[in-house]
């Protein structure tokens, strides 16, 4: 069984990750039974279909599609990937903002793709807290990455305050 | 100066053991070339055409006398006793070893520095006006606010994997020395009609291949907003810049295919969502950040020093200096002044080390320990008595660092070129260095007067050459260094993108062609007028006319159609 990191330890992990083959279609791929996390298409195309058969639905985001497209649903998902096709694609750290700060998602946010050890500690930082670590990288020794810096200056999801509203409170003026 | 707490040097400790691990990693095969890349540049690395480049981080151009020695130092050490000032306010170290830039990294946090973001696809060092302070035309001091942009922008976890790099530039002053208006961000500060600070917020400006000056997208930012209204830009910018090619992903872009209201409109949106939240900016916090960069204990002085006047009558060479290096300061009896780093025959921009000890002891003695670096790539005494101007002058001097040129023709600014860059297209270095041979003559320079002539390798325009009255940019073809010159450009509040005056010159025609350029400024100029002055009443054709009397250009009628193919890729 994949082994991940979620919640910042080593785990199994179920669920199966559903890429759309070559050339088959949102309409017409065959869903695999168990815990899937589905392409966005799939969930627009099949939405009815999912919610009749899964109890567990998850579903993933590619870096060029916002959580927006979820809007109205995101309590149904147990698990919401966000992609990250080359480690230097930045856009899936904002998709996981806006999914835990504007719509307030609480689920499992999960690093799908080009994982690496270095990006965790944003990641984490950005509300992602499970990582499905490239398949050639050690998710053990990845672990390291989400603790590297003991403080931030920025207000995020780990820590909404920034650092500035929490040094003036204990700064004598 | 702003002072690290335990926090900020905490976390630059941090940041230099993450780096080690990873260079460590990466010699253990565990981090592969590709994937060390990103993180290395954005500590500052590249891998340069002889080898690793260091661009160490000088926020908004601010140096303690302490950092420039332990700079001196580390250059003697572990490079070889030079450095480059750039553009950025930063420095370059261009002979380091790649094994030992943990090292490095580790001395540079000993006194407070790093080379955090200076490079890579994220939002690098906050540049501002080098007499922010003391600048008698300033509204308020940018430097609080530049600071904490850089405590924001420092390991934003958002931010870090842009579609291409960010740069921002604050101004403060009457006149903007920071030009902000080709940065992908240009803040201006300004009194709102209630009497508040707050910012007129331009965005998109920069130079390269598609130079652009920055849009207005808000005439007043009340300054407690700042961070959530960048976040809002950033945001934008991360989901919906380009990514599919690395010459369309600047800010530029983005407002461009957008349209500025349309921009303007979704920035926002945007913030409609994140303002008043807990990123909104307490007075307090701007206070904690003015308070560490209170005046200096500036003493109570004459308006005049009489010796002062005197040695100005008496000494020719002092008067030329002052004339052109020192700048008025809004204490009475103070003076800034400019340490120029563009002497005869050195490389714009370059500092040997025993320079760095001389310019920090002369900080030390004179100017409050304090030291700034222009983007013109030269050095700043912000706050020396005006009694004390003459023994600077000639400390100075004995060091090469008086060299009255400021603002004239040879203070070029200029990119490190092909020598060194690995991204050049041409060598500039030795254009500049042979435009500083003809015009070798003092009084042949003050008789041309102000004027400003900028020098870029390659399209990346690091020699900022868009926005200087004469621009030099060096191209490529057929292994040849061809240089294409514009005219027109201007920084300041009349910032302007010069225009290209046609095919390029080969490298031994530059000198000539802008003694040409002078030439004409110098026959058709009325009393007073500068260069850009002149130009402007008369327009280009008569510059264009004479760069290319008796010149053959069929030689290179077949290039210039492939270069224009680049530059408007």
């Amino acid at each position: 069984m994949p082994r991940i990191i979620r919640n910042g330890s080593v785990v199994d992990d179920d669920w199966q990750l559903l890429r759309l083959p070559e050339g088959e279609t949102a309409a017409s791929v065959v869903l695999p039974a168990g815990p899937v996390l589905l392409p966005l298409a799939v969930w627009l195309a099949r939405r009815d279909e999912v919610i009749a058969y899964h109890d567990r639905i998850g579903v993933w985001l590619d870096s060029d599609e916002g959580p927006e497209m979820l809007a109205g649903d995101i309590d149904r998902f147990a698990v919401i990937g966000v992609n990250f096709p080359k480690f230097t694609d930045g856009r899936s750290y904002s998709s996981a903002r806006l999914l835990r700060e504007r719509h307030r998602y609480a689920g499992e946010i999960r690093a799908i793709g080009d994982v690496l050890q270095d990006q965790l500690f944003y990641m984490r930082r950005c509300g992602i807290d499970a990582y499905a670590l490239r398949a050639d990288k050690d998710p053990e020794k990845a672990l390291a990455g989400l603790s590297v810096f003991s403080e931030s200056y920025q207000a995020a999801v780990d820590q909404p305050l920034p650092l500035f509203q929490r040094r003036n409170a204990v700064e004598p003026a | 100066m702003y002072r690290y707490d335990s926090t900020d040097q905490q976390l630059i400790d941090q940041r230099v053991a993450q780096y080690r691990d990873q260079i460590v990693r990466h010699f253990a095969g565990e981090l592969s070339t590709d994937e060390l890349r990103p993180l290395r540049l954005q500590n500052g690395l590249y891998i340069q055409r002889h080898g690793p480049m260091l661009r160490i981080a000088i926020p908004y151009g601010v140096l303690a006398a302490a950092q420039l020695r332990k700079l001196a130092e580390i250059s003697r050490r572990y490079d070889r006793g030079v450095g480059h000032f750039t553009t950025r306010q930063n420095m370059q170290l261009n002979w380091p070893k790649f094994e030992e830039t943990p090292d490095i990294l580790g001395e540079l946090a000993s006194v407070q520095m790093h080379a955090v973001q200076t490079s890579g696809n994220c939002i690098r060092n906050i540049t501002s006006d080098h007499f922010a302070g003391i600048a008698p035309d300033e509204l308020t001091d940018p430097r609080p606010y530049c600071e904490l942009l850089r405590q924001w922008s420092t390991f934003h976890p958002e931010f870090a994997f842009l579609p291409r790099k960010f740069k921002i530039a604050v101004n403060a002053a009457a006149e903007d020395r920071a030009v902000i208006r080709v940065h992908d961000i240009g803040l201006d500060l300004v009194r709102g009609d209630d009497g508040d600070i707050g910012f007129r917020v331009f965005v998109g400006g920069g130079l390269g291949r598609t130079p652009m000056l920055g849009k207005l997208v808000r005439d007043f930012l009340p300054r407690r907003h700042l961070l959530s209204y960048l976040e809002a830009i950033l945001r934008l910018y991360n989901r919906y810049g380009r990514r599919d090619n690395m010459y369309k992903a600047r800010i530029k872009i983005l407002v461009q295919a957008l349209g500025v209201e349309e921009f303007r409109r979704q920035i926002e949106a945007e913030w409609c969502e994140l303002r008043d939240g807990p990123t909104t900016v307490p007075d307090a916090e701007f206070e904690r950040m003015v308070r560490h960069f209170a005046p200096p204990a500036w003493e109570n002085l004459p308006a005049v020093d009489l010796m002062h006047t005197s040695r100005l009558r008496a000494d020719k060479a002092f008067a030329s200096w002052v004339r052109r290096c020192v700048h008025a300061h809004k204490t009475t009896g103070y003076a800034a002044v400019t340490l120029s780093l563009k002497a005869p025959g050195v490389p714009p921009g370059d500092i040997s080390d025993a320079q760095m000890i001389a310019v920090a002891d002369l900080a030390e003695r004179f100017s409050f320990g304090e030291v700034r670096v222009s983007h013109e790539q030269n050095l700043v005494l912000a706050d020396v008595r005006q009694s004390d101007l003459y023994e600077v002058w000639q400390i100075a001097r004995s060091h090469r660092l008086a060299t009255a040129n400021v603002g004239l023709l040879t203070d070029m600014i200029c990119c490190p070129g092909g020598d060194l860059c690995a991204l050049a297209n041409a060598r500039s270095a030795p254009i500049a260095e042979a435009v500083q041979q003809k015009f070798d003559d003092l009084d042949y320079l003050y008789d041309i007067g102000d004027i400003s002539l900028n020098l870029s390798g390659c399209m990346n325009s690091c020699g900022h050459h868009h926005v200087a009255n004469i621009g030099i940019l060096g191209v490529d073809k057929n292994d040849e260094e061809w240089y294409q010159i514009t005219i027109g450009g201007q920084q300041g509040n009349a910032a302007t993108i010069g225009k290209v005056i046609g095919p390029s010159f080969y490298a031994m025609e530059v000198p000539e062609v802008i003694g040409a350029l002078i030439d004409v400024y110098l026959e058709q100029r009325t009393a007073g007028e500068r260069f850009i002055d002149t130009l402007q009443r008369i327009g280009v054709e008569p510059f264009k006319a004479r760069a290319y009397a008796g010149r053959d250009r069929r030689r290179t009628a077949k290039i210039e159609n492939a270069e224009r193919e680049v530059v408007n890729a």
